[in-house]
Order: C-alpha cells, then structure tokens, then sequence
C-alpha cells in the first residue's frame, strides 16, 4: 500500500499506516486503522475527534505507551526523525519519552504527584534526560516556571501541587514537557479541564514556546474552537479511522467527509442580529460505534445521511492533492479526475 | 489574569513577609500534635525506648541474679516483689524493655520489607505475576501464624535471629494486602502515566511516584503491627521458644504462670508493661490515622 502522506524536507515526525489492536475478550479489536499523518517543524497537527475515536490512543501509540496487554501496534512505522520508534528498543524508547517527545495530559489536577514540590517533579525530568548536577537542575527549573509564566518562580518553586491554581498546574506540567527540549510536544486536551479565559492564556502560552523554539505541536481534542485557535494541519478521526485530512483552512472552509461537516455544523454561532429566531444546533444522529461490532465497510454509514451501497466497503483513501485526502466515496469523483488531469 | 494574583503575592507587593506554604507532612505533625490520645501514646512510647535505653544502666541490678526470698511479695528491697527463684521482678521488667522493643521492631520492619515487596510488585504488574503472588500470601494467610512460628523457631535453636525471622516471616501478610491495595489504587491515577511519559522506568514508578503515595495508611499498619508483634514475642517467650538468655516480659509471664495464684505480682507486673507499650503504640496508630485523613485536617 502506497504512503498516502507526502513527506518534505522538514518532515520531523511521521506516522505510515499505523494500527494498533487490543485483545478484548479473546477477540483481536482494531482500535487504530492505518493512521497516516507527517509533522514538520514548528507547524501543529490537530487531532479532532469524538471520545474514544482513538485520539488519545495514536498518542500513546507514538510514544509506545498502549496498555500491553492487551494492546499492541500491530502494524505500521512511527519515523522521528529517520528511526522507527514501533522498532526500538525499551530502553531507547524510555529516553524518547520526555526527551524527544513529551506529553502534556488532560487533568492538571491530578498529573502532578501530590508528594513532590514542583521543582522536584521539574528537576527529575531534566536529570533524567540530561547530565547537570542538582543545583544547576534546581535553576533551570526556576527558568522554566519563568518561561511559562508562572509570577514569583523562586518561591513557586518549592510549593506542593495541591497550592496551585488548575491553570498554574498546567502551566507546570507544561513546564516539565519542556524540560528536556523535546522536538515534538503532544497535547492530550490540554484545556477541557480548565475554565475559557484560562484555556486561551495556555494556547497563547504553546503558540509562544513553538515560536521561541520550533517545537512540533500534536493537539488532541475534541473542540473545533481550540483546533481553530492552535493547529496548522486538522486530522479528523472516527472509529480508529483517520477519515478526513487537509491544512485547517481546508477543512473549515471545504470538509468533504459528511462526518467533518457534520461536526462543523454542531458548532454552535453567535448571532450577531440578535432578532433572529433561535435555531437548534444541527447534531448527528446516532453515537459511536461500539469498536467491538463495528459494521462492515464505512464504520460511519450507519449514522451517515449520505449512504450508499458503496459503503459497504470501507472506502480506501481519496487523495485529493497537496497532502489532503478523505476516506469516503463520496470523494472518489474528484480524486479519479485529479488521477486524470 | 486574574488566576496570576493571590494572596501571597497581594502580600509581597504590600512587603508583608510572605507566610511559607505548610508542607504536608508539616500539617500532619501538627493533625497529630492536637490529638491528646496520640500525644500521650507518644510520650509513653518514648519513656518505654529510654527504659529500654538507660534503664539497665541506672538501676543495675541483673534480671538473673538472686536478690531475695523467692517469691516474695512487693516490699522496699523489691518493689514489685521476687519470682519462684528470687529474681527481682523490677530489674526483669526494666531490662526487658530493651529485649521486647528491639524483637518488636526488627520484626516488623522484616515483616514490613517482605510485605510491601510483595504487595508492590503484586499490584504494580497485576495478570499473572499478581495472580501467582496473592495465592502465596493466601498461602501463609491460612496457616495460624503463631502455629507456623512454633514450628520454625522448633525446628532450629531459638536464638534472637530466628525468633525475629520466625515472626517477620508470619506476619507479613495484612500489609502485604494492604500495599497490593493501595498499588492496584495508585497505579491508575494520571501522574503514574506522566511519569511513565516522561521516561521512568518500572522500578522508578515504584519506588519513587506510587510508594510514597501509598505510604501513609501503610504506616499507620507498621505502627500498629509493633504493638501486634509484642504480644506475638509475648505468646512465644510464654511458650518457652524464645532465647532463654534474654528476659523478655513475655518470658517472665511464661515462666511464672504456675505461681499466678500464690503470687500475683509475678505475671501482673511484666503483664501491665506489655498492655501499656502495646496501648501506646495503638494510640500513635490512631493518632497518625486521624492526622493522616485530609477530611479531619483542619486550617
């Protein structure tokens, strides 16, 4: 099967037909279907999606972190930077955690260890990854909590988690995700678990680090606004498929999946005419599928008002040109006269 | 940014001396040191490990000599009366102090060592290898632990090593539970993930991010457990399978038990000792469970 991902010069990080399967039951579950994408530097990837759609799972699939068992990659590369982290060894792929990539969780409250101040959990991470003595560690980590912002750094430093405001503590965390300078930061819902002005310093705050430093940005969520906000590139994932993949002006402006648009229409508008007679937000019918029946062909068509008999066949991807493809039938038309012009 | 603004740094701009954060264990000490039953338990335990300390030195006077009349009844030259040989049961509670703390709290700190191996493993890697460890601890959760120490300290010499071994070896069961519980409990809280992002490795996670989270109700266990393991010591020297150099309350009870009737004071004495150090150390227990418990922590 062909790499659907076109790669460039500054590709730093790329995924090619990952999939991943748990053991449920004595069944073999796919729970990622050939998931494709490429990162390049300083850009950020959105990854957009239901719960349990699979977000969280291609992350922790990167960093080699699936429950095992009963999870495994079961096929597929992860390339950073020239080498197959599906491939490496334990001990490598625990100096790529933190070190190369690292990760920033959903729950400020409860990613900190409550035992540890602050500098400590900060100082451990750097001298796990780098070779400097304590004291250095110790003002490094003071650096840190100045660089995202966290006002008095010489005295927040030696405070326990439980001191902390939810968005200081992501600040925190942010500031431990940094430490070692990975290339590539993920971002699991960084803001569902803190309040909207909050949520928009932390965005400004990562908007920031990627300039300063060309970090790659992997953002998971399930909110258009933040994608809109952040990302670059927008990956739409369904049931462990990746379904729809364009830059973010693409898939805002022309989603071509009728599970994109429909997402895009559940967005919720502010009138501007504030005559205008309340309208119900439009929703998709039905909920996700349970991965363990999961029908035959496009695990979308039976929510989907689009369907057809072609879907019994789970549709292969539609590439429509520069780096954007749609896994639907519906694209075929277009992607067969691409082939043609 | 409103979150930015708190009151410590309200305070610093005004140049108040800004108050330094309580740590946690520093609100746990003083959890404990507002409770008066833990306060007493303390101060009792403490003067038992001085009488175990220096008592021996100040009062002099060996548990094995001689020092009047056997069996006589608490009077000026033996406060607390003489035993069936004329041992001077003052000098026998005194020195055994010493003895009965120090089997009390080897053991438990053998019993804790094996426990807490066990259980943290058994809860860490959980499917089969927790699944292999339970069924051994089962395996000594079913067999009378007094009956299996018996049985070890017979079946070699009844030296101090053996006796904390035979007990250590029996008792670890509860915590071994206890800390497999608390594992299985911490394993899934997010930060263990964080920290496993962030490049730790198993022993790592053990060691440094789930076990000092656990560690609180498992040193309220270890606490109690040195009071168990006095009346454990007691139950065995009473039987006669503990070293007979050594003069262990226990061992004096053990001894005197045929005269309980004509001479009261020669169980009653090294008795009481046994139920105060062992109601000390429950007080301590209680306190630490109080202090350790945030929702009776108070500001």
């Amino acid at each position: 099967m062909k790499n659907p991902t076109l790669k460039s010069e500054n590709t730093v990080l790329s995924v090619e037909n990952l999939c991943v399967d748990f053991e449920i039951k004595g069944k073999q579950v796919q729970i990622l279907s050939d998931i494709s994408f490429s990162l390049e530097r300083g850009k950020t990837l959105g990854i957009i999606g239901e719960s349990g759609c699979g977000k969280s799972m291609t992350a922790l699939a990167l960093m080699r972190m699936i429950p095992s068992p009963p999870g495994r990659i079961s096929a597929g590369r992860v390339v950073l930077k020239g080498e197959d982290l599906a491939q490496a060894s334990e001990k490598r792929i625990r100096d790529i955690r933190g070190g190369e990539i690292s990760m920033i969780f959903q729950e400020p409250m409860t990613s900190l260890n409550p035992v540890f101040t602050i500098g400590n959990q900060i100082v451990e991470a750097i001298r796990r990854h780098k070779d400097i003595g304590k004291s250095e560690a110790w003002k490094e980590a003071t650096d840190l909590l100045d660089i995202v912002h966290i006002p008095a750094p010489n005295r927040r430093v030696h405070e326990y988690p439980h001191q902390l405001s939810g968005g200081m503590r992501q600040r925190v965390m942010i500031a431990i995700a940094l430490a070692c300078e990975p290339t590539v930061l993920i971002a699991d819902e960084p803001t569902t678990a803190l309040d909207v002005t909050v949520q928009a310093q932390i965005f400004d705050l990562l908007n920031e680090i990627q300039k300063d430093r060309g970090t790659c940005i992997i953002l998971i969520t399930h909110d258009f606004g933040a994608v809109a906000e952040m990302a670059d590139r927008v990956l739409v994932m369904y049931a462990g498929h990746k379904i729809e993949e364009g830059t973010l002006d693409e898939i805002i402006d022309s989603a071509r999946h009728p599970y994109t648009q429909g997402l895009l229409r559940s967005m919720p508008e502010i009138k501007v005419d504030p005559g205008d007679i309340r309208e119900s937000l439009a929703e998709i019918p039905g909920v996700v599928p349970d991965l363990l029946h999961l029908p035959e062909g496009c695990p979308f068509a039976p929510r989907c008002s689009f369907v057809m008999a072609q879907c019994q066949d789970l549709p292969h991807y539609m590439d429509l040109g520069d780096n954007r493809s749609v896994k639907c039938w519906l694209a075929q038309e277009d992607s067969r006269t691409k082939e043609q012009a | 940014m409103s979150e930015m603004i708190d009151q410590q740094d309200l305070a610093a701009q005004f140049g108040e001396k800004p108050e330094k954060p309580e740590k946690p264990w520093q609100a746990t000490a003083r959890m404990f040191y507002t409770n008066k039953a833990a306060v007493f338990g303390l101060i009792g335990f403490l003067i038992v490990i001085l009488l175990g300390l220096f008592g021996p030195i100040i009062f002099g006077a060996d548990p094995f000599d001689i020092a009047g009349k056997p069996l006589m009844e608490p009077q000026d030259a033996n406060p607390l009366g003489t035993d069936y040989l004329g041992r001077d049961i003052l000098s026998g509670v005194i020195y055994g102090a010493r003895p009965t703390m120090i089997i009390a709290i080897t053991a438990t700190v053998c019993a804790t060592v094996i426990g807490i191996s066990i259980g943290a493993i058994a809860g860490f890697y959980g499917g089969k290898i927790d699944n292999f460890l339970m069924r051994f601890t089962e395996f000594f959760q079913v067999l009378p632990s007094l009956v299996f120490a018996m049985v070890i300290v017979a079946v070699f010499e009844p030296s101090f090593l053996i006796v904390v071994l035979a007990i250590g070896t029996t008792t670890w069961t509860p915590l071994a539970r206890l800390a497999r519980a608390e594992f299985l409990k911490i394993k899934e809280r997010e930060f263990v993930l964080a920290a496993r992002a962030l490049g730790a490795q198993n022993i790592r996670l053990i060691l440094r991010v789930i076990l000092p989270n656990a560690l609180p109700p498992l040193i309220i266990a270890i606490t109690l457990r040195v009071g168990t393991t006095i009346i454990f010591e007691a139950a065995l020297s009473f039987l006669g399978l503990t070293d007979p150099s050594i003069m262990t309350w226990g061992r004096m009870i053990g001894l005197s038990r045929d005269y309980f009737f004509e001479a009261w004071w020669t169980v009653t004495f090294p008795g009481l000792a046994i139920l105060f150090t062992a109601l000390f150390i429950a007080l301590i227990g209680d306190g630490l469970n109080d202090a350790f418990n945030p929702k009776l922590r108070r500001r």
